[in-house]
């Protein structure tokens, strides 16, 4: 990862610390290609924001470098990075125009007023505000004040964008409207943008890769798809999307497949963190990839199970059993002719296929649960 | 129900009763010197006429006085000249500190706020004499600057106190926001956060030159003839010579400090408007 020349924004072995005890970041590495969407994603506390804000320079790495283009920015102030930055708040100048507010960065730059003029309309149909350049802030909603904001991190043609959780304050409709906004004029722009959040759909729709944050380190960086399919880390199965766990230990390795104890019951996986027989597991499996009632022989992992509940949700059904000592196991089935014979406290064979399902390093139950 | 109403009724009267006594106790001192200061005779009582309503017994001499008397045309200057300037320099430093003492990466900002404050709380005549000991020592007594500096002193904490009350409604991500677009500290200020924070910038002015505009106790120390203000001046004329002259001069005062106010208020409305 280090010293790809394809990185446009590297971070080397950076850590972070207010208080000069507790590391709020740490050893932290992760590359952005130019041109890339990349998102961090994490829960509160993660350190995500932290990173943005060393980034865009109001925080100095307590160690590590950053870089930019190769170059390192460690003395560099905000001003002189060149970052266009959206904040959770907005952050627009309250007592200036919608126009001067986008005027702003350009004034600095010392353009004159018509090309101010000219670039100030010219972002303002990119967010599809035209015409908006004399209202105040005041007097947006806040999905137009988020566009305003949007608008004057890019009107001064910056190289890097970043955005720290800008949909957090909006309702869901305007969110997800405001969602593809941001994705298209990504594309259509094709400056890189690193991008803060705490929604995981959010990340699964706009990113073009995704790093997982948990307390300061990244957990891994892949592909919405990839970090989706195939979690190398039981943090990350857990955060992206819905996963069953089961606690288990590994009672044999066979090349990929392991052989592991769960709830007296014994389970074929798929070998993901390096193990041992007898090492403590934690296995992961989506609720889609798990079959009620299979055809005989279909699969290798076949265990008795008793249908606790049953949700219909339309187009697919969630099953509830009590399955491997855990009753909080789901399976997702399609709304297929045939699935109203199910009853809850039915006695019935689940199944699903060894590399569907992957052995992860364990975590502890209470943090599970 | 009859009886509620009528304890109601009681009730309200003796609450009104009760608020005009205070009020008028408060205020009657002070109104009563308006009229009085229209009196055609050189006396500080109401005179007979004035008591008629005969406008005869009504004048502006005492106006005219003002105007035409030398020794309160230059009160009048040094007043405004020595109020101006340490208003000036008031709230200059006076925002810089508050600013300054914002900022969480300031060290001991409590103890630099409360030294900054305690010209509010010392008796006026401790500072007083302090100063006039301290500034007799460089020269400064019975010198216009060393008045002005005296009163900035006095004039800084109310800057302080009202721009560190805007300031901590002031959200810094609108400076990181700037400074994320290229502007440098200065741009910064003059072009965010200055407008933002001007209504406590004003009314922390207007507090400072109150503060020097009616400021006796300093001026007593530190003035020679050349340096007296109207409330000295006032002082002197009590002392020295009774003349209604004196109460023109505090209406003229009331008014101006009624004006104050009403510009303070209006400010702190414009910014919760906002």
């Amino acid at each position: 990862m280090q010293g790809n020349d394809n990185a446009y924004v590297e971070f080397e072995g950076v850590s972070k610390s207010f208080d000069g005890r507790t590391l709020v970041v740490e050893n932290l590495d992760l590359s952005v290609k130019k041109g890339e969407f990349l998102t961090m994603l994490g829960p509160s506390g993660s350190g995500k924001t932290t990173c943005l804000m060393m980034l865009a320079g109001f925080e100095t790495p307590t160690s590590g470098a950053i870089r930019i283009d190769g170059r390192s920015v460690h003395e560099l102030p905000p001003r002189k990075r060149g970052i266009g930055m959206v904040f959770q708040n907005y952050a627009l100048f309250p007592h200036m125009t919608v126009g001067r507010n986008l005027a702003f960065p350009l004034e600095v730059r010392g353009l004159d007023e018509a090309q101010c003029r000219e670039r100030v309309a010219r972002a303002l149909r990119l967010v599809r505000l035209d015409g908006l350049e004399d209202r105040r802030p005041g007097q947006l909603s806040g999905g137009q004040q988020q566009r305003v904001a949007i608008a004057r991190a890019l009107v001064f043609e910056p190289e890097l964008v970043l955005m720290d959780e800008p949909l957090g304050a909006l309702d869901r409709r305007l969110r997800e409207e405001m969602q593809y906004e941001i994705r298209r004029i990504h594309k259509s722009l094709g400056v890189t943008m690193v991008y803060v959040t705490h929604d995981q759909e959010e990340a699964m729709v706009m990113s073009d890769r995704i790093a997982v944050l948990r307390s300061g380190d990244v957990e891994q960086v892949a592909e919405p798809e990839v970090l989706y399919e195939e979690p190398e880390r039981s943090f990350v199965a857990r955060f992206i999307g819905e996963n069953n766990r089961l606690h288990g230990r590994v009672r044999s390795v066979d090349g990929d497949i392991c052989e592991v104890e769960t709830g007296g019951q014994i389970v074929r996986a798929l070998r993901v963190a390096p193990c041992r027989p007898g090492d403590a597991t934690t296995l992961s499996i989506r609720p889609e990839r798990v079959a009620v009632s299979p055809e005989a022989g279909l699969y290798t992992n076949e265990l008795d199970a008793i249908i606790e509940d049953i949700t219909f949700l339309g187009d697919h059904l969630r099953v509830r059993v009590n399955v491997c000592g855990r009753s909080d196991f789901i399976a997702k089935i399609p709304n297929i002719v045939g699935h109203g014979a199910m009853l809850v406290g039915d006695n019935v064979r689940i199944g699903w296929t060894p590399t569907d399902c992957r052995v992860l390093d364990p975590e502890n139950e209470e943090e599970s649960t | 129900m009859a009886t509620a109403g009528t304890r109601e009724r009681v009730g309200r009267f003796i609450y009104v009763g009760f608020c005009t006594a205070v009020f008028l106790f408060l205020i009657a001192p002070i109104l009563v010197i308006v009229p009085l200061s229209f009196n055609a005779e050189p006396y500080f009582t109401f005179t007979e006429g004035m008591l008629r309503l005969d406008a005869d017994a009504y004048s502006l001499r005492w106006y005219r006085q003002i105007v035409e008397n030398e020794v309160w045309t230059r009160a009048l200057v040094n007043s405004l000249v020595i109020g101006i300037a340490s208003t000036v320099l008031a709230t200059g430093l006076g925002t810089l500190a508050a600013m300054g003492l914002s900022s969480p990466a300031m060290p001991g900002r409590r103890w630099a706020m409360g030294l900054l404050i305690s010209p509010m709380v010392t008796p006026v005549i401790i500072a007083a004499a302090g100063m006039f000991f301290f500034y007799s020592n460089l020269g400064l007594a019975q010198t216009h600057i060393g008045l002005i500096l005296a009163h900035a002193a006095l004039g800084t904490p109310f800057v302080v106190i009202t721009v560190t009350a805007t300031l901590s409604a002031f959200d810094t991500n609108l400076t990181r926001a700037a400074a994320s677009l290229g502007a440098g500290p200065v741009r910064v200020f003059r072009r965010v956060q200055l407008p933002l924070i001007a209504p406590g910038v004003i009314s922390g002015a207007l507090f400072a030159f109150a503060t020097s505009f009616d400021e006796v106790v300093v001026v007593l120390f530190m003035a020679a003839i050349e340096q007296r203000t109207i409330p000295r001046q006032m002082w002197a004329g009590i002392r020295e010579q009774i003349s209604p002259t004196i109460l023109a001069v505090a209406t003229f005062l009331i008014v101006f400090a009624v004006l104050l106010l009403f510009a303070v208020e209006w400010m702190r409305r414009r910014s919760a408007a906002r």
